[in-house]
């Protein structure tokens, strides 16, 4: 029943075409495109000040761009006002009308289209089921937990059966544990809906969990939109390398598109520096740890469940965290010996001031 | 010992407030009722019967018209005027000038502002002169400054910065994403006024108006600078019976008077304290 009703409807694409936008002397969004597929899920993955919330604001229609355009289908809606733009949005901060209950919460978005009670109900019944709630359906948001909330706020926003959905840090204000939970959760009705969605997040570990491609932004532009695997495996640029997932920094020299690092010979990425000193970026299950080698010190070991942390000290000084099955490391203890050895076959060089 | 001794130190810190409360409102409200019932030193409800006598009447009435109007005028006003200062710069100077007036002009009642008021409109006032010369009108008319009218005007001068300073945490509580997550579900202003800000701010308001009821219905000096002749208002018919002690005949009547006023007040309070327990649950 559920998956008739709620699936029923195809998702847009979503096209946002050079926006700029700059309060005062701040220039919040320099010139983005970025184009979700129907039905996908992109997460807009930044530093904070980047833009993102702008960004997905302007989508809204809750700001407005200096210039560029929003193309939701083959519509227009850059001059659409943001309560005929037909997007569900789900907030940072908790935004539920405290002197409503869940349910109407949920329903107020259906009682502006004017449908009737008994639809509005059943309409609310099935998406607070789907996000889980349907136990709480009479409580007042200062009733329910921080994740309850932004459940009723994502059940509200699907509620409309939205062109779009747009969430912002849905989950920032919520505890480790019951944030990668609920961004399951997000993911799996998204899929359920197909609604096309755009995710803002600073944490790079819940864009790449939750999304088909990432944005990552820097200073208002798009630095590069991608697949979480390829975005992690093949960073366009250092800012997305370092911000990505963790990445070692090590020193080596440039010659004829091939790096030297670890005694160890590898082809230079795209965007690498084409000679001279370079810095590798070297993700850490890309480097082997083996006692009794000469290559580094061992300084630090934590212990992670499955696999271990290992970081060495190179002789020159540079350290390096290696990432490796706890088994491997039994026996190593700070102080001792160890070789290094490189398990990539290409890598991205970035020159040494990056 | 000692862990009753350290048991009783929080409530030792409230002595001094329980001390002042008792002498300046538990002993004059119970001497009131008591004295309400008391007439030539023995127990008589003559007082309380006099309280339905039609000129006392007519007086309460009067006060509940002039304390009702000035807190809907005040409420209103003051109300559109918070209104203003949260929806510009938390930090501009408009509202940081427009509380910090209000926090005086609140406590601007009494001889100063009867004063202010008969030097500005008053029989000679600078505007009512000012009227005379330069519109050819008489602004003062038959004195209407000092009756009823003047009341509420004199009255609405410190009923809207009151009502600025207990209405502005109210709307300071109001959340953006509020408007915006209505917005973005398909409400146009008006309706997000209808079924969101008002239904939010109503009890506040409401809550506020009573307290502004109160306010006024119990300012006493004020009135009593500005009307010498007659008692058109409970307090300064109180004032009368408490200085001739003759009226009608009855030397406790003003215990009585003041016992109708402390009724009114209670009930107003009580209403006020309901509204506030309904925003409490919502607005944590
Ligand atoms: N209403 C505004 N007035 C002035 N400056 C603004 C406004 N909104 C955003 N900015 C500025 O624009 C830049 C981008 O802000 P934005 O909120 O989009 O960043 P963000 O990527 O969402 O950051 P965060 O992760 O901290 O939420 C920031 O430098 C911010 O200070
Ligand atoms: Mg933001």
């Amino acid at each position: 029943m559920i998956a008739t009703s709620t699936g029923a409807r195809e998702g847009l694409e979503v096209r946002l075409e050079d926006l700029r936008r700059r309060f005062g002397t701040v220039t919040a969004l320099d010139g983005l495109s970025l184009t979700l597929a129907p039905g996908e899920l992109v997460a807009l993955l930044g530093p904070s000040g980047c833009g993102k919330t702008t960004a997905l604001r302007i989508v809204a229609g809750l700001d407005e761009p200096d210039s560029g355009r929003v193309v939701v289908g083959d519509r227009d809606v850059t001059d659409v006002s943001a309560n005929k733009r037909d997007m569900g949005m789900v907030f940072q901060a908790y935004s539920l009308f405290p002197h409503m209950t869940a349910q109407q919460n949920v329903e107020f978005g259906l009682k502006l289209r004017g449908h009737d009670s008994t639809r509005r109900r059943a309409r609310a019944g099935e998406v607070l089921d789907l996000v889980g709630l349907s136990s709480q359906k009479d409580k007042y948001a200062g009733q329910m937990s921080g994740g309850q909330q932004q459940r009723v706020a994502l059940a509200r926003a699907l509620a409309i059966e939205p062109s779009v959905l747009l969430l912002d840090e849905p989950l920032s204000a919520l505890d480790a544990k019951v944030r990668a939970q609920l961004r399951d959760e997000i993911r799996r009705v998204q899929l359920e809906v197909g609604t096309t969605t755009l995710f803002v997040t600073h944490d790079q570990e819940e864009a790449l969990a939750i999304a088909d491609r990432v944005g990552v932004m820097s200073q208002g532009r798009l630095e590069q939109l991608d697949a979480p695997e390829a975005l992690y495996s093949r960073p366009g640029s250092a800012f997305v390398a370092s911000f990505v997932g963790l990445m070692n920094r090590v020193p080596c020299e440039v010659q004829g598109g091939r790096a030297t690092l670890l005694g160890t010979s590898v082809t230079t990425l795209d965007g690498s520096v084409h000679g001279g000193r370079g810095v590798a970026l070297v993700r850490p299950e890309q480097v082997q740890v083996a006692a009794g080698g000469d290559d580094a010190t061992v300084v630090h070991i934590s212990f992670l469940g499955s696999f271990s942390r290992v970081t060495a000290r190179l002789v020159e000084g540079t350290e390096l965290i290696v990432q490796t099955p706890s088994a491997t490391v039994q026996d190593l203890r700070i102080g001792d010996r160890v070789g290094l050895s490189l398990l990539a076959d290409d890598l991205l060089v970035s020159a040494t001031t990056d | 010992m000692s862990r009753g001794v350290r048991r009783l130190v929080p409530v030792l810190g409230l002595v001094p407030f329980l001390g002042y409360l008792t002498i300046f409102l538990l002993i004059p409200t119970v001497s009131v009722v008591v004295g309400a019932f008391v007439e030539k030193d023995r127990a008589s409800l003559s007082n309380i019967r006099a309280l339905g006598d039609e000129v006392v009447l007519r007086t309460l009435w009067r006060s509940i018209e002039l304390s009702a109007e000035s807190a809907i005028i005040g409420a209103v006003l003051g109300a559109l005027l918070a209104y203003a200062v949260v929806t510009g710069r938390p930090d501009g100077t408009l509202r940081r000038s427009v509380t910090s007036a209000c926090g005086v002009l609140a406590q601007f009642g009494g001889v100063t502002l009867a004063f202010a008021f008969i030097a500005t409109l008053g029989f000679s006032g600078v505007v009512t002169e000012a009227g005379r010369d330069v519109l050819g009108v008489d602004l003062f008319g038959s004195g209407w400054l000092f009756g009823l009218k003047g009341l509420t005007l004199v009255y609405t001068y410190f009923q809207i910065p009151l009502m600025v300073i207990v209405f502005l945490p109210s709307l300071d509580g109001m959340r953006s994403q509020w408007r915006e997550a209505a917005e973005s579900l398909g409400a146009s202003t008006w309706q997000f006024w209808r079924y969101v800000a008002g239904p939010l701010l109503l009890p506040a308001f409401l809550g506020s108006t009573l307290l502004l009821f109160a306010n006024a219905f119990a300012a006493y000096a004020t009135a009593a600078a500005l009307v010498s002749q007659g008692s058109p208002i409970l307090p300064l018919l109180i004032r009368n019976a408490l200085t001739s002690e003759i009226v009608l005949g009855q030397s406790h009547l003003a215990f009585a008077l003041a016992l109708d006023m402390i009724v009114v007040v209670v009930v107003v309070m009580t209403m006020y304290a309901l509204l506030l327990r309904r925003t409490s649950r919502w607005l944590r």
